[in-house]
């Protein structure tokens, strides 16, 4: 099968879906004569056209707002926030607008946009250009929060993100876009909701997200050659959550490591945690662990960004831990 | 030309060097960058020097600055010393915020530093409120808040200014209109014919100047600072400038924009501007032309050395400063 990066394929889908429907359009800060801060969108001005595609003013606020007026006017905007901390500004009007039209409106109309974001670090871009946003937006309902962590997923995904009749963020880990991966030529979807077991496993279960998921694949592969069988289960949503596929999974290994990149304190980990604990928790041989990153703002020097986030080693150890705790 | 008359050599000699000082700096670090050991991505202020040095120069120490991303001299004219700037850049322990922060929008609160803002335009409430309290405390500071043109369609903006307006604040917003927000020209992103005009809609004067003119900043902000020292509110002043390097050292200066433009706007250096006019009154001379650089030059030589033997922060140093010391009687439990 022909190989993507994720920038690729997160293109491929901007670019089919524009083509397939005229209500498509994507708008945001250098995304169509510069082709997007890293460089997502390029080509496409040249491809489709600048009603299709354009630059606009630094206004986040109007960007997110004006897509929100455009959606129940028919649109299916893609706005683009460069960077996922600037949401603070878009704040309102996808928390009191995109997320409430809905049912505010009695059911009558919907807002049918994707804000697509850049988060997270690695890339020494200091606290206002780092941060993983998800648990902001988690505790809003009415939102639907998608974070892709392959380049085949990133493209069925978006593609279902433009399509559904309402709101989503979409969570593009800037560590990601270089990475590749298969993805199949022509049309498919992912539906947004399924989890996916990225690799299967009996001893633990590790549910990740986003850039995550591959530093617990990699964890999961030093692992075994301790012997320690880990099925690593990649969310690729966060709301909605595939609690079915998670819990099947806990019944399954009796251990569970949930890893995000956000700090852990009012991370989204703590809500997988609840809903196992809740709904497996005869299932569990260990207390739950969580890794993330710590309860600090993301600091700029490399040596301090390294000790910030979460690493396969911090995976390892607490699977460790959680193995030792039953096995103890 | 009544602030600029009262300069003397001694002064003028200082604003030409504080702008060679920033272009020798920025040039350093941007001709470092991708090679190792700069590990800030640099956003080079060249070209725009002028704004930054003669709205600065002048200030008290507790007038207070509020940089934007193209600043680099206003803090070297606040007295934050190009070694700390470059520790910054080089994200060492003896940079801003002992590494946790980068340098070109670091805040120095004992030299009247602001700290600016990665989130374009948010400074400028903030630069708002630190002229409230000003206010509010009867003491006659000012605060001079620097932004860019596209900082300036942020709805921070017209709130800022807004407030600035009705409350009569001590404040100069300097607007630094380079024609571009990163890469989107300015006829892309703006449909009106100024930002000037843009004060009289909240009440209190606006102009348009020359950036590359370092006298006509000095003027303009001397003047406004007089009229907010005396309680009669806030100024606009929008400085036409343009910026030699692109958005950021990712592009080439030429991505996205016309060649000849770049050299248009060379022919109106500010520094070369400011050297050739002092030349013909006679303060500066080819030979203290030539000693000027060699000391800037030897000054920046120094920071990078002091830059690269620094060392990183340890690892420890993440977890400090998240919040200021409490006692118990305030707070207590695990944050985390
Ligand atoms: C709220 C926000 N939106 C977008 C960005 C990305 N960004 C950084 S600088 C910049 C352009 C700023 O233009 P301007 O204010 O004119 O300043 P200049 O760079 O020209 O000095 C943009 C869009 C940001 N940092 N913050
Ligand atoms: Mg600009």
């Amino acid at each position: 099968m022909r190989e993507l990066t994720y920038r690729e394929a997160i293109r491929e889908a901007l670019r089919e879906e524009i083509q397939r429907d005229d209500r498509v359009f994507i708008m945001g800060e250098d995304v169509a004569v510069a082709g997007g801060a890293f460089n997502v969108t390029q080509g496409l001005l040249a491809e489709l056209g600048p009603e299709r595609i354009f630059d606009t003013p630094l206004s986040e606020s109007a960007i997110v707002g004006a897509a929100v007026g455009a959606a129940l006017m028919g649109m299916r905007p893609v706005a683009e926030v460069m960077f996922a901390d600037f949401t603070t500004i878009a704040m309102d009007a996808i928390v009191n607008h995109a997320a409430k039209m809905h049912y505010m409106y009695g059911g009558e109309v919907s807002a049918p946009l994707v804000v697509r974001l850049a988060y997270g670090g690695g890339m020494r871009f200091a606290a206002h250009h780092s941060q993983s946003v998800e648990s902001w937006l988690a505790n809003v309902p009415g939102l639907t929060i998608v974070m892709p962590a392959t380049p085949a997923d990133a493209k069925g995904l978006l593609k279902a993100a433009i399509r559904t009749p309402n709101p989503v963020i979409f969570l593009e880990h800037k560590l990601l876009y270089n990475t590749k991966g298969e993805v199949r030529e022509g049309e498919y979807l992912v539906p947004i909701g399924q989890a996916d077991i990225k690799r299967p496993g009996d001893g633990v279960t590790i549910v990740a997200t986003g850039l995550m998921v591959d530093r617990a694949l990699g964890a999961a592969r030093s692992l075994a050659r301790e012997g320690i069988s880990a099925e690593v289960i990649d969310l690729r949503s966060i709301q909605p959550l595939d609690e079915e596929t998670i819990l099947g999974s806990v019944e399954k290994t009796g251990h569970l490591v949930i890893v995000h990149e956000a700090p852990v304190r009012g991370g989204f980990g703590g809500e997988v945690a609840a809903v196992v604990a809740n709904k497996a928790f005869g299932y569990l041989d260990a207390p739950i662990q969580r890794v993330g990153a710590p309860w600090t703002p993301i600091p700029f020097s490399p040596t301090l960004e390294e000790a910030y986030l979460p690493k396969e080693s911090d995976i390892v150890t607490a699977v460790r831990s959680v193995v030792g705790a039953s096995a103890g | 030309m009544g602030y600029s008359d009262q300069l003397t050599e001694k002064d003028l000699i200082q604003m030409y060097r504080w702008m060679v000082l920033t272009r020798v700096f920025e040039d350093r670090i941007c001709g470092l960058w991708g090679k190792g050991g700069v590990v800030e991505l640099p956003h080079g202020s060249q070209g725009q020097e002028a704004i930054a040095v003669g709205a600065c120069y002048g200030l008290r120490q507790q007038d207070h600055v509020m940089p934007s991303l193209r600043t680099r001299g206003a803090f070297l004219v606040k007295g934050i010393s190009a070694r700390v700037q470059m520790a910054g850049v080089y994200a060492k322990v003896t940079g801003p915020a002992r590494g946790k922060a980068t340098a070109h929008h670091m805040g120095d609160a004992e030299r009247g530093v602001l700290l600016g803002s990665g989130i374009v335009g948010a400074s400028i409430t903030v630069a708002v409120g630190a002229a409230l309290a000003f206010k509010l405390q009867r003491r006659d500071n000012v605060v001079v808040d620097f932004f860019g043109d596209g900082a300036a369609q942020r709805g921070d903006f017209h709130e800022g200014l807004n407030f600035a307006g009705v409350f009569k604040l001590p404040i100069i917003f300097v607007l630094e209109n380079n024609g571009y927000s990163e890469y989107t020209p300015l006829s892309k992103h703006f449909a009106g014919s100024d930002f000037a005009c843009r004060a009289q809609g909240y009440g209190f004067p606006g102009m348009r100047l020359d950036g590359n003119d370092i006298f006509a900043v000095y003027e303009a902000v001397q003047a406004a600072a007089a009229r907010a020292r005396a309680g009669e509110g806030p100024t606009l002043l929008e400085c036409m400038t343009y910026r030699y390097r692109n958005h950021c050292e990712v592009q080439p200066p030429e991505a996205f924009r016309d060649p000849a433009e770049i050299e248009q706007w060379q022919a109106k250096d500010p520094i070369a501007r400011m050297r050739a006019q002092l030349m013909q009154r006679g303060i500066l001379t080819d030979a203290l032309v030539s000693k000027i650089t060699a000391e800037v030059e030897a000054e920046i030589d120094d920071a990078i050395q002091y830059a690269e033997e620094s060392p990183f922060p340890a690892p420890e140093e993440l977890y400090k400063d998240v919040y200021a010391p409490e006692s118990p009687e305030l707070v207590v439990g695990r944050r985390s």
